[in-house]
């Protein structure tokens, strides 16, 4: 059955171009893009349904590296149900699930039980990363082979910092063998023990534990130098510091498998938007300067930075109407990412391609998916937005059963108008 | 009446005017409290709670005082022992408590902001009696009260702040208080405790206690915490003494007529010299405690006329 969508900014993020023109969909795979008024007119006759784009913008899904779900063990923050609704309405189109769960996925039965529950209450595709070790402690290896087999996409102990660097070592060799891709968060823990703010002068004025930047930095050299020795894939999860910048360049430059991620948070917002300890802006890592936060925004621009994703954190109101200090890290952002993102589109920092391809094609090809573009053979997973459309966030109307977003009351632009999952329609 | 506050939370929002209010109308309780007779009846009829969830005997004792004096009916929870232990949120207390109609809330919290996010979820006016590392604001008035008796003015001065800066409420109110009634502030310390990024507040900061306190009219020592003293910020206490502690010599170098100051309880012999102070002639220390009822009868005074007319 073809679909069939018309008058379209179509949204190439491999090419770094956005087309006007029609796009053609069958058996759940884009089949053609199309440019020419004649084309368009003569598949018109032969197409059984229509989507009339309205002249807005039609992207590849979103594919989101590091969402929290809440499941197994705490059904009341997230379910596969709820994100899935939020993801259908936030445009993204694949989940990738952290195992920081309770207990942790880290054995293929947990994982299978995971991917069962995801195929029955989720409306996308849903990939799961695995624990690096067992019950992220990280002192002795997870079944990294079995966990592949059983469809893992990836492996991490999420923001759990293996200290051990033997442990590690031996991790990534294992993984190096198995081909398999590694997702770490570096920073120092030592130096960030405790830390609820990055350290400077806002951190002092209010009095709160602070961490350096060059904790990020320590974090991410250790592990480019174990990626050096073990020539394992490595993905570092959130590089939200200017200072670990250089670091991350040089290491792609001598040519080591290493990307890069950023959460919208820390290219949206700085750690003055903490103002009153607010803690709904209590993430991990910390929110960063203004002028980190512009250096991350040319490295997203520059490719230096590779993937953008929303690090989806549910957290319930009883783990945050607390103490700063005390209160859960983490925010929601399924169904925020592409409003927030879209800010960085307006302000003129990264085009619409640039977004796309942060946001869908590069986590597609970190992790060998044949999603996140729009081009013959693809699957259709797509979604239609008006990047201009204005509205006031209302945090209660969120999908998400945990409310703990940072952009409750913000202004923002850009609504998603349908959402499909392999050509089928999942949202709009 | 210039002090437009509904809580007291931090000298952060105060005006200078509304700290100099604070000020003239403590004096006038200062002269009170001298009297045989001090009582007043300015909170008759409103309820003070005491909410001290770190242990404290001598700024409950001074709250509890001065509530007392101004006739208000005073009751102390010592939170610690009660339902924290049993794992009630701040908001649920503060919310029971809410319930109970209090008009003056004082509360001491082990954690930064604790106090901010209790004031928003209840009626009363609130009190900040020292929120983690954040604010002490009465600390700060009683110690701005103290200078301004003592040096007959609360500007243009040089004032040495000496010590564990980077963990002290104390320290961060009186760089916020004197700052704004535009004094010359120096920090003084081991770099461990005084960090550099306290010279972005517009204080000057110094790891030579001599350099320090050259020709400063004011030294304000604060508490080193036993928690602090041994390896982690700094090697022993006898180095520490050795290099930060206010002893003859190092005060020597501060103007002749140059005041000690501490927020006590002291370590003697750790980061003062018994000896000075004991010092009549150049210790305040005891007249701070006395400053810092009045103080606090001020602050619940003026808090109290703002509640009546419904300030917000």
């Amino acid at each position: 059955m073809t679909t069939l969508f018309t008058n379209a900014r179509i949204i190439d993020p491999e090419a770094l171009t956005e087309t006007a023109g029609a796009l053609l969909v069958d058996s759940g795979e884009v089949k053609e893009v199309l440019t020419q008024d004649a084309d368009i007119a003569a598949k018109k006759l032969t197409a059984v349904n229509f989507v009339d784009c309205g002249g807005k913008v039609l992207a590849p899904g979103i594919v989101d590296i590091g969402v929290k779900i809440s499941e197994p063990g705490e059904r009341n923050k997230e379910s596969f149900r709820s994100a899935g609704l939020a993801a259908a309405a936030g445009g993204v189109t694949t989940i990738v699930t952290r195992p920081d769960t309770l207990p942790s996925i880290d054995t293929p039965e947990t994982l299978e039980f995971v991917t069962r529950r995801a195929r029955e209450a989720a409306p996308m595709n849903v990939r799961t990363m695995a624990a690096l070790t067992k019950g992220r402690e990280g002192r002795e290896m997870t079944e990294l082979g079995f966990l592949l087999d059983a469809g893992a996409v990836a492996f991490t102990d999420g923001d759990s910092v293996t200290t051990n660097t033997k442990v590690l070592t031996r991790a990534m060799s294992y993984a190096k063998s198995l081909d398999a891709l590694i997702v770490a968060h570096p920073q120092e823990p030592g130096l960030s023990a405790g830390a609820a703010v990055t350290s400077g002068k806002f951190a002092a004025l209010k009095g709160l534990p602070a961490v350096s930047p060059m904790a990020e930095r320590m974090g991410l050299d250790r592990d480019i130098a174990l990626v050096e020795m073990t020539g394992v894939k490595y993905h570092a999860d959130q590089i939200t510091t200017a200072r670990a910048l250089p670091a991350l360049a040089r290491a792609k430059k001598n040519g080591f498998d290493v990307t890069a991620g950023i959460s919208i948070h820390h290219l949206t917002l700085n750690e003055l938007d903490v103002a009153d300890y607010r803690t709904f802006f209590k993430v991990k890592p910390p929110l960063r300067s203004e002028d980190d936060r512009t250096a991350v925004i040319q490295a997203v621009a520059d490719g230096l930075i590779d993937i953008i994703c929303s690090m989806h954190t549910p957290q319930d109101e009883e783990s945050k109407r607390l103490p700063f200090e005390e209160a859960a890290s983490g925010a929601v952002g399924l169904e925020t990412l592409l409003p927030a993102a879209l800010r960085l589109y307006h302000n003129d920092q990264l085009t619409l391609p640039q977004l796309f391809r942060a946001m869908a094609l590069n986590p597609a090809k970190r992790l060998g998916l044949a999603s996140g573009r729009i081009q013959k053979g693809a699957p259709a997973d797509l979604i239609l937005f008006d990047p201009d459309a204005p509205f006031v966030l209302d945090r209660t109307r969120l999908n998400s059963k945990s409310k703990n977003t940072p952009f409750d009351g913000a202004k923002m632009q850009g609504k998603v108008l349908g959402t499909w999952v392999s050509g089928t329609r999942v949202f709009g | 009446m210039t002090f437009r506050q509904r809580h007291l939370l931090g000298i952060d929002p105060l005006h200078p005017t509304e700290i100099t209010e604070i000020l003239d109308l403590a004096d006038k309780y200062v002269d009170l409290n001298r009297q045989s007779i001090k009582h007043s009846d300015v909170l008759a009829g409103l309820t003070q709670i005491n909410m001290f969830f770190e242990n404290s005997t001598r700024t409950q004792a001074s709250f509890e005082l001065a509530g007392k004096r101004l006739g208000a009916d005073v009751m102390n929870m010592a939170m610690q022992a009660s339902s924290i232990k049993k794992g009630e949120t701040l908001i649920d207390t503060a919310l029971t408590l809410n319930a109970m109609h209090p008009d003056l809330l004082v509360v001491r919290h082990p954690h930064s902001g604790a106090v901010d996010l209790l004031a928003q979820k209840v009626n009363c006016a609130v009190l900040n009696a020292g929120d983690g590392r954040h604010e002490h604001p009465t600390q700060a008035l009683l110690d701005a009260l103290t200078i301004r008796r003592r040096k007959g003015r609360l500007h243009r001065l040089n004032i040495a702040i000496c010590g564990d800066i980077a963990h002290s409420r104390v320290a961060r109110s009186n760089i916020i208080l004197l700052g704004k009634m535009e004094n010359r502030i120096r920090l003084v310390g081991p770099t461990t405790l005084v960090p550099s990024v306290f010279s972005e507040f517009g204080c000057e900061v110094y790891d030579d206690m001599n350099e320090g306190l050259r020709d400063v009219d004011v030294v304000m020592m604060l508490r080193l915490q036993r928690e602090r003293m041994d390896g982690g910020f700094i090697p022993s206490e006898r180095e520490y003494y050795h290099r930060y502690g206010l002893d003859a010599e190092k005060l020597s170098k501060a103007k002749p007529d140059a005041i000690v100051m501490h927020p006590g309880p002291m370590n003697r012999g750790v980061e003062i010299d018994g000896d000075i102070a004991d010092d009549i002639n150049r210790s305040v220390i005891q007249e701070q405690v006395e400053m810092g009822v009045a103080v606090r009868m001020a602050a619940m005074d003026l808090l109290a006329q703002n509640l009546r007319e419904g300030v917000v």
